[in-house]
């Protein structure tokens, strides 16, 4: 039944192309599915190169890759669908890859799997089989099925499935020209396809035909009715409300009465499916003994083990940033006096008869604001490459595993952990790595806490004046700091998920894959990708602001002294008395919501040094006491997120709501403790601060 | 230990292999696992289960991560001859 409609509506779709070829349209479309960890996105960037766009699906906030690549006199346009398991509606990249297909219909799609779990890869074959459209098969990592013993015979595999196979090592290069030209053959209709779907099981037969019958003429287009039966049977949410629309009361009352008694149908679906799977395989796959012990098992022995495995964390997370900070800031400190103060003072050389204001913008405002941002460039990609090697190799899935009891405290699992580690890095991307969170509470409480991670801008204020400040102990402070920052952030997860989720338990299911061999160019890809979004961010929010700060400092006058912002500054400083801070300080914090590091810049221009921030720290350090200087990094560390995340904030839960109750749950946070830890400094400290006292 | 006792997956050691009896829970959960490969009749091997916290199965060549809530609602029957080799 399945084969029968297949085959029909293939035959459409050779003659829709054959239209496009005479009409000398050379276009085709290519939808790239997959499951998670099979190198889809490796296959995507081998093809693509640089010719691809990253943009989000319309309205949704899943990244989408449409990337393109000629290839024999097609111009073939690449549609990157999310990585799903399944094309039932339990997730939202689950609905976009079906819709994709079905309303679109692509000329193709080739489907990868990973050879070394091809038994639960095939799954999304067999369920692709069932929607009208051509299927090619990469079969990719090869080797690392031959590694652990098993032997694939390609040729059996295709013959079987009635559908080509193409045998691939992404990561090597291998098999992915193989790849076109099979796309292209079966584009031009020299490659005939017999598919074969796989059945439901023979309890559940009868079931399904009934349910055929019942809807028969009422299934709407573009959808195929046989599909639409089996995915009714599955308990599929969106399709079920579809067609309880679509059908007369009475006939959706039979439907309805019908899908009750087999409520557990998914079972024998699945189960179909699985065994039509294990047909497959039974012809095609060698395997080796069971019991073999694999280069993952032994890794595993250690990466997994609750203490062992908690430990080698903090050692990779302790290195990751040691790696970060001990190349990257030199180079930061290089970029911000050979690029970013040897470019102002150019500017001012060069610009000597034009207007004053004309000189301060474009030195203090645009270099100083924007381009000091940029100097922190090398540290950000340094660490988004650490991030994404440890990514590719296999092990931020063991991390999560490690970290899920800890992240079970706060109502989350060890899913989140991944995107709040790489808010280290930036906050940014952080909240937007949180869209790998199934669950849409998870995903909100994720990212409510994104922001008290330190990301590397408040470290750098961080190292910038401790030294000054406490001297040996500065190292100290800053540990301090960051524990402060981590334990705001433990407590307040636990809170909130009590508060606003009343402690709801979400499902913790993630695979482990295989450790493998990282791809540079992936990798490379990756942190090209961060780093442009961070570039244009740079370019166009974080300039504008730059600016306006820029202005708001020296008019109505051009004194600072007398500015709109001295004049908030001195609003808010009975405020700022509370934490020990002047009105210069609370300044520097307003400043830092444009980009936490302006934080520096502000001080500098506030406390006379000029822009040249040496000597800053020195001459703050004999006009502030520490206490003050403490409570004021304990503001800055816990500080409303910068505006690029608050920007993203609301991008990413598509609402005010939630992104305002953020930036007054930090303001409301980082104020309280800036009280307490000065107040309670100033007592312990009340000798000292007498003699640092101005 | 007799094929027909049923226990859940969480008190099944490390190294041990059971079939998949029964699956309790929401529609979406038991979706959600048939997909991964859990369906009744499919042989699981336990990779690690530390008692508390997340636990580790390999089933159908593929390593999934489990929470302990998840885990306590799968059923299987331990298979007879223990850890093969």
């Amino acid at each position: 039944m399945h084969c029968h409609a297949t085959t029909t509506d293939l035959s459409l779709t050779e003659q829709k192309t054959a239209e496009h070829l005479a009409e000398g349209q050379r276009v085709i479309t290519v939808a790239l599915a997959g499951q998670p960890n099979v190198g889809k996105s490796t296959i995507f960037n081998m093809l693509t190169g640089l010719n691809q766009h990253v943009g989000n699906w319309p309205g949704k906030t899943i990244e989408q890759k449409v990337g393109t690549y000629h290839h024999n006199g097609f111009l073939v346009r690449i549609v990157d669908l999310p990585g799903t398991y399944s094309l039932t509606a339990n997730s939202p990249e689950e609905r976009i890859a079906r819709d994709f297909i079905i309303r679109e219909r692509p000329d193709v799609v080739v489907a990868i799997v990973d050879a070394a779990s091809l038994e639960r890869n095939l799954y999304l074959v067999a369920e692709l089989l069932c929607l009208p459209v051509p299927v090619v098969v990469g079969l990719n990592m090869v080797d690392v099925a031959e590694m652990q013993g098993m032997r694939i015979e390609p040729h059996v595999l295709q013959a079987a499935l009635g559908l080509p196979v193409v045998p691939m090592v992404a990561s090597k290069n291998q098999g992915l020209r193989e790849l076109m030209e099979t796309v292209d053959a079966v584009v031009r209709g020299q490659i005939p396809l017999h598919p074969c779907p796989p059945e439901i099981r023979a309890d559940h037969r009868e079931v399904l035909d009934e349910l055929g019958r019942l809807i028969h003429g009422y299934v709407p287009e573009p959808y195929p009715e046989t599909w639409v039966a089996l995915k009714l049977l599955e308990g599929d949410s969106e399709i079920t409300e579809m067609m309880r629309r679509q059908l007369p009361p009475d006939r959706w009352d039979q439907v309805d009465r019908l899908l009750r008694q087999h409520e557990d149908a998914i079972l024998a679906v699945a189960g179909g499916r699985y065994d039509w799977i294990a047909r497959m395989i039974r012809a095609a796959v060698t395997r080796p003994r069971a019991g073999q012990i694999t280069l993952t098992d032994r890794l595993d022995q250690v990466a997994t083990h609750p203490l062992w495995g908690f430990l080698l964390l903090l050692v990779i997370m302790g290195a990751a940033f040691w790696l970060t900070y001990t190349i990257g800031t030199p180079i930061q400190d290089w970029l911000d006096v050979h690029v970013v103060q040897a470019g102002a003072a150019v500017v001012r050389a060069r610009l000597q008869r034009a207007p004053v204001w004309l000189v301060g913008l474009l030195a203090d405002g645009v270099l100083g604001g924007a381009g000091t941002v940029l100097t922190f460039l090398p540290i950000l990609i340094l660490f988004f490459a650490l991030f994404g090697l440890l990514e590719d190799v296999g092990y931020m899935a063991r991390a999560a595993y490690v970290m899920d009891r800890f992240m079970h405290l706060m109502g989350l699992h060890g899913k989140s952990f991944l995107p709040l580690f790489l808010g280290f890095g930036c906050n940014v991307p952080a909240v937007m790595g949180a869209r790998i969170i199934e669950d849409r509470r998870a995903r909100l409480l994720t990212i409510q806490l994104a922001p008290l991670v330190p990301c590397t801008a408040r470290m750098a204020v961080v190292v910038f004046l401790t030294p000054a400040f406490f001297g040996r102990q500065a190292a100290l402070v800053a540990w301090g700091l960051v524990a402060i920052n981590l334990a705001v952030l433990a407590v307040g997860g636990v809170l909130l998920n009590r508060i606003l989720f009343k402690g709801v338990h979400t499902a913790f299911i993630m695979e482990l894959p295989l450790y493998h061999i990282p791809n540079a160019r992936t990798i490379g890809l990756q942190v090209w990708q961060h780093t442009t979004a961070f570039l244009r961010k740079a370019g166009s929010i974080i300039l504008i602001i730059s600016v306006i700060v820029w202005a708001l400092s020296v008019l109505p006058t051009g004194e600072l002294e007398t500015s709109v912002l001295a004049w908030v500054g001195r609003g808010l400083a009975p405020l700022g008395r509370l934490m020990g801070m002047d009105w210069r300080m609370v300044v520097a914090l307003l400043a830092s919501f444009v980009a936490k590091e302006n934080a520096i810049a502000a001080l500098g221009v506030l406390y006379g040094t000029g822009r040249e921030a040496v000597g800053l720290a020195e001459t703050m350090a004999a006009t502030v006491p520490a206490s003050s200087a403490l409570a004021f990094l304990v503001v800055e560390m816990l500080f409303i997120p910068c505006m690029a995340t608050v920007a993203t904030i609301r991008q990413e839960t598509q609402s005010w709501r939630w992104t305002l109750l953020n930036i007054l749950l930090l303001l409301f946070v980082s104020l309280a403790a800036g009280i307490v830890i000065y107040q309670v400094v100033k007592v312990v400290l009340s000798p000292q601060s007498l003699v640092l006292g101005p | 230990m007799g094929g027909s006792k049923t226990i859940a997956l969480n008190g099944l050691p490390a190294g041990q292999r059971g079939i998949v009896r029964e699956l309790q829970g929401g529609h979406r959960f038991i979706s959600r696992l048939a997909v991964l490969g859990f369906t009744p009749g499919t042989e699981v091997l336990m990779v690690r289960n530390p008692g508390r916290g997340p636990l580790i199965v390999q089933v159908r060549d593929t390593r999934i991560a489990l929470g302990l809530g998840e885990a306590r609602r799968i059923f299987v029957s331990p298979s007879a001859d223990g850890n093969r080799e």
